[in-house]
C-alpha cells in the first residue's frame, strides 16, 4: 500500500513502545523514534505517496511538501530534544503522550486530504490533553479538563466546516481557500483556536503552566505551529489573518509583562510569536510565506529552550513565581547562560534564529507597502525584548538574591538545552541552513550594516527602557483575568443562575401540581373512597336485588331512547 | 558591609553594576552614533531618519509598559481569585 513508511506510524509505534520496555530499552525508544521518524521523513517524495479509498473518498494520508517537510522535521527534532530533556525526570506515560502528540502533528503535516488532516489533528488534541494532566496538580487536572474542551469544540468547528466544505466542493483536498463562506469559515475559525487567536487564545496561558516542567516543553512546540502549517496550506493570503495577529503580538506582549508565573509569562509570549506567523500567513506573499515558515522553525527550537530553562529552575526549585525566583546565576550557569541564548533568539537579536527569521516577516510587510503592519511589527519586536528577553532571565536569573541555591540542570536537560543553544545561533550565523528547505525561493538578505543598526538600536534602547522602568515592573502576587474568565466564571454564573431559576420554577410548579392533585384525590374519596365508615357512593357495595332492578330500569330507558 | 559586598558574587556588587551601567550607556551611544556612517534603509520615510530605531524601540516599550500598567488595575486578581470557594457545588 504505501511505498514509503508513514513517518507518523513510525512515531506512534514507537511511542506505543515505550510502555512496554525498561531501562535502556525505553531510552532506546524515546530517543531513537523521533531520529527514526526524521529519516522516514526524508524519504518522502514531492506530491502524493499513497491513495486510498474510503467511502468513495480518494484519502491522501501521505503527501509530500518542501513547507510539510520543513515542519515534520522540526516536529521531529522538537521530540527528540524534548525527549532528551524529559526522558530520566518524566513519567513514562508523559514521554509515551508526547510522542504521540509530535506524531500527531506530524501526520497533520503530511495530510492531503481533510480527512487525514482530521484525524491528526484530533490525535494531538487527545494526547496533549494527557501530556497536560502529567502535570498531576489538581491545578492540572482542572486546567486540563478546560483544555480538553476547547480543543474538543475547535475540533467539531473544524470538522463542520470540512463536512461542509466536502459537500459543496465534492474536494477533501488540503488545498488553498479563502474564507469567504460559512464552510470556508468554520475551517478557519477551528483553525486558529489551537493557532491561539483571540478570544479564546486563553487557553494556552491557562493550561501550559500547568503542565509538568517537562510537559511544558511539548506543549510549546506542536499545537500553534501545526495550526500555523494549516494556516499557510490552507489560507495563504487570508487577509482577516493579518489583523488577528497583530492583535496576538500585542496581546501577548501586554499580558506577558502583568504576568508573574515565569510559565505563563513564555505562554503568552507564545501568543505573541504565533501572532507573527499569523499576520504573515495574512500578507500572504512568498516572502511572507517563507517568513511564517522560517519563524515556526526557530521558534519551536527557542521556545522550547526557554521553556526547558524554565522547566530546570523549577525542576530545582520548586517555584516558579517571579516573585520567588531571582539570583539563580550563581548556582545554574549552564540554565541561565542557555535561557539567555534562548531569549536572545526570540528577540530576535542579530547573530540568533529569531533575527533571521522574523526580519522576513517586516520585510514583507515593507514590500507589500503595509505601513501599519510594518511599524506595529517593529515595535513588537522591541516589546518581546522587553517581555521576554529580558524580563525572563532578569527576573530568575538575577534580579534580587532570593536566597535559593540549588544545583544546576540535570546533565540530560543541560545537554538538551546545549543542544537547542546551538541550533538558535546555527541558524543565526549560517541562515542559509534553513533558507535552502523554505517552501519558494529565499531572496533575502538578513545581514545588511543597515538592517542589523536599525534593529540593534531597536532592542537596545527596550532594554534601556527595561531597566529606567523597573520600578513600573515590580512583580505581584497576582493573575490577571484574561479571556477564560468568560468561561470560568461569566459561563459558570450563567449556568448556575439558569440552574436557580430551573430549580425554583420546578419546584413551584410541583408545589401548585401537588396541590391540586391533593383536592383532586379528596374530592375522589368522597365518591370512590373504601373506609368502611364512609364509604364513596361508587365503592359501596349493592345488594344484588338493587342491582337488578337498577339493570332493568337502565335498559328500560335504554329501549325507550332507541325506538323513540 | 564591605566585607558582605566582597563576599557576593561579582557580577552583582554595586562597583560591578555601575561599570555594566557606563558601558550599556556607551554601547547604546555607538549604535546611534553609528548611524553617521551607516545607511539605514527606510522604507516608509521616518524609519530612515537618525536615531529612528533607537527612539522608535524605546517610545514603544514605554508605551506598552504604561498600557499594561493601566490594564492592570483593571484586570489583577489575587492569585485564589479561580480557587474554588464556598459557592461551588
Amino acid at each position: 500500500m504505501f511505498d514509503v513508511l508513514p513517518p507518523a506510524i513510525v512515531m506512534v509505534t514507537g511511542a506505543i513502545l515505550i510502555g512496554f520496555t525498561r531501562g535502556h530499552w525505553r531510552t532506546l525508544f524515546v530517543l531513537g523514534t523521533p531520529l527514526l521518524t526524521l529519516w522516514a521523513i526524508w524519504q518522502i517524495p514531492d506530491g502524493v505517496v499513497a491513495t486510498v479509498t474510503f467511502l468513495d473518498y480518494p484519502i491522501e494520508p501521505i503527501e509530500g511538501s518542501p513547507l510539510r517537510r520543513l515542519f515534520a522535521t522540526i516536529f521531529a527534532v522538537m521530540a527528540f530534544g524534548g525527549g532528551l530533556y524529559a526522558y530520566r525526570q518524566a513519567k513514562w506515560y508523559e514521554l509515551s503522550a508526547a510522542l504521540i502528540y509530535a506524531a500527531g502533528a506530524i501526520g497533520v503535516s503530511f495530510a492531503g486530504d481533510l480527512i487525514t488532516f482530521f484525524l491528526y489533528w484530533e490525535l494531538m488534541a487527545l494526547f496533549s490533553t494527557v501530556v497536560v494532566w502529567c502535570g498531576g496538580t489538581p491545578g492540572a487536572r482542572a486546567a486540563g479538563i478546560r483544555y480538553a474542551i476547547m480543543h474538543l469544540l475547535g475540533g467539531v468547528i473544524l470538522k463542520v466546516g470540512i463536512e461542509g466544505v466536502v459537500v459543496h466542493t465534492g474536494s477533501i483536498d488540503v488545498q488553498p481557500m479563502l474564507a469567504t463562506n460559512f464552510d470556508t469559515w468554520m475551517i478557519l475559525i477551528g483553525v486558529l483556536i489551537n493557532a491561539a487567536a483571540p478570544p479564546v487564545s486563553a487557553w494556552l496561558s491557562d493550561a501550559y503552566p500547568e503542565s509538568s516542567p517537562t510537559g511544558s516543553v511539548f506543549l510549546s512546540a506542536f499545537t500553534t505551529k501545526t495550526a500555523v502549517l494549516a494556516l499557510i496550506l490552507l489560507f495563504p493570503g487570508e487577509p482577516v489573518l493579518i489583523g488577528i495577529g497583530l492583535f496576538m503580538v500585542m496581546y501577548g506582549i501586554i499580558y506577558a509583562l502583568l504576568e508573574n508565573d515565569v510559565r505563563r509569562i513564555l505562554a503568552y509570549s507564545v501568543v505573541n510569536q504565533v501572532g507573527f506567523m499569523v499576520c504573515a500567513v495574512g500578507i500572504g506573499t512568498q516572502m511572507a510565506l517563507n517568513g511564517a515558515a522560517a519563524h515556526a522553525f526557530a521558534h519551536i527550537l527557542y521556545k522550547a529552550l526557554l521553556f526547558m530553562s524554565a522547566g530546570a529552575v523549577i525542576y530545582r526549585t520548586g517555584f516558579s513565581k517571579c516573585t520567588d525566583l531571582g539570583g539563580l546565576f550563581r548556582t545554574m550557569p549552564i540554565t541561565a547562560v542557555c535561557g539567555i541564548i534562548g531569549a536572545l533568539a526570540i528577540s530576535g537579536f542579530p547573530l540568533t534564529s529569531g533575527f533571521t527569521t522574523k526580519t522576513m516577516i517586516s520585510q514583507a510587510a515593507a514590500d507589500n507597502g503595509l505601513v501599519f503592519v510594518y511599524f506595529m511589527l517593529a515595535a513588537a519586536s522591541a516589546g518581546v525584548f522587553l517581555h521576554a528577553g529580558i524580563k525572563f532571565p532578569w527576573f530568575v536569573f538575577f534580579q534580587k538574591d532570593s536566597g535559593l541555591r540549588p544545583k544546576d540542570a540535570p546533565w540530560n536537560m543541560a545537554a538538551a538545552m546545549v543542544l537547542l543553544s546551538a541550533l538558535c545561533i546555527l541558524l543565526g550565523v549560517f541562515p542559509g541552513l534553513l533558507y535552502a528547505f523554505l517552501p519558494y525561493p529565499v531572496d533575502y538578505v538578513p545581514y545588511t550594516a543597515g538592517k542589523v543598526l536599525f534593529y540593534l538600536q531597536l532592542l537596545l534602547f527596550s532594554g534601556l527602557a527595561f531597566f529606567l522602568l523597573l520600578p513600573l515592573m515590580k512583580r505581584t502576587l497576582t493573575i490577571s483575568l484574561d479571556t477564560d474568565w468568560l468561561w470560568r466564571v461569566l459561563l459558570y454564573r450563567i449556568a448556575r443562575a439558569i440552574y436557580t431559576t430551573v430549580a425554583s420554577v420546578g419546584v413551584t410548579l410541583q408545589t401548585r401540581i401537588g396541590d391540586s392533585l391533593d383536592a383532586l384525590r379528596r374530592r375522589a374519596g368522597v365518591h370512590f373512597g373504601t373506609r368502611p365508615s364512609r364509604a364513596g357512593v361508587f365503592a359501596r357495595a349493592w345488594s344484588i336485588g338493587t342491582t337488578a332492578l337498577w339493570i332493568a330500569a337502565l335498559l328500560t330507558a335504554y329501549v325507550l331512547v332507541y325506538v323513540l | 558591609m564591605k566585607d558582605r559586598a566582597q563576599q557576593d558574587h561579582w557580577l552583582v556588587r554595586p562597583a560591578t553594576i555601575r561599570k555594566l551601567w557606563w558601558g550599556f550607556s556607551i554601547v547604546l551611544a555607538l549604535t546611534v552614533a553609528a548611524q553617521l556612517f551607516v545607511y539605514v534603509k527606510g522604507y516608509f520615510g521616518a524609519d530612515g531618519w537618525f536615531g529612528f530605531g533607537a527612539a522608535f524601540g524605546f517610545l514603544s516599550c514605554l508605551a506598552m509598559v504604561l498600557v499594561a500598567k493601566g490594564l492592570g488595575v483593571f484586570l489583577k486578581r489575587r492569585e485564589d481569585y479561580y480557587a474554588p470557594g464556598d459557592d461551588d457545588v
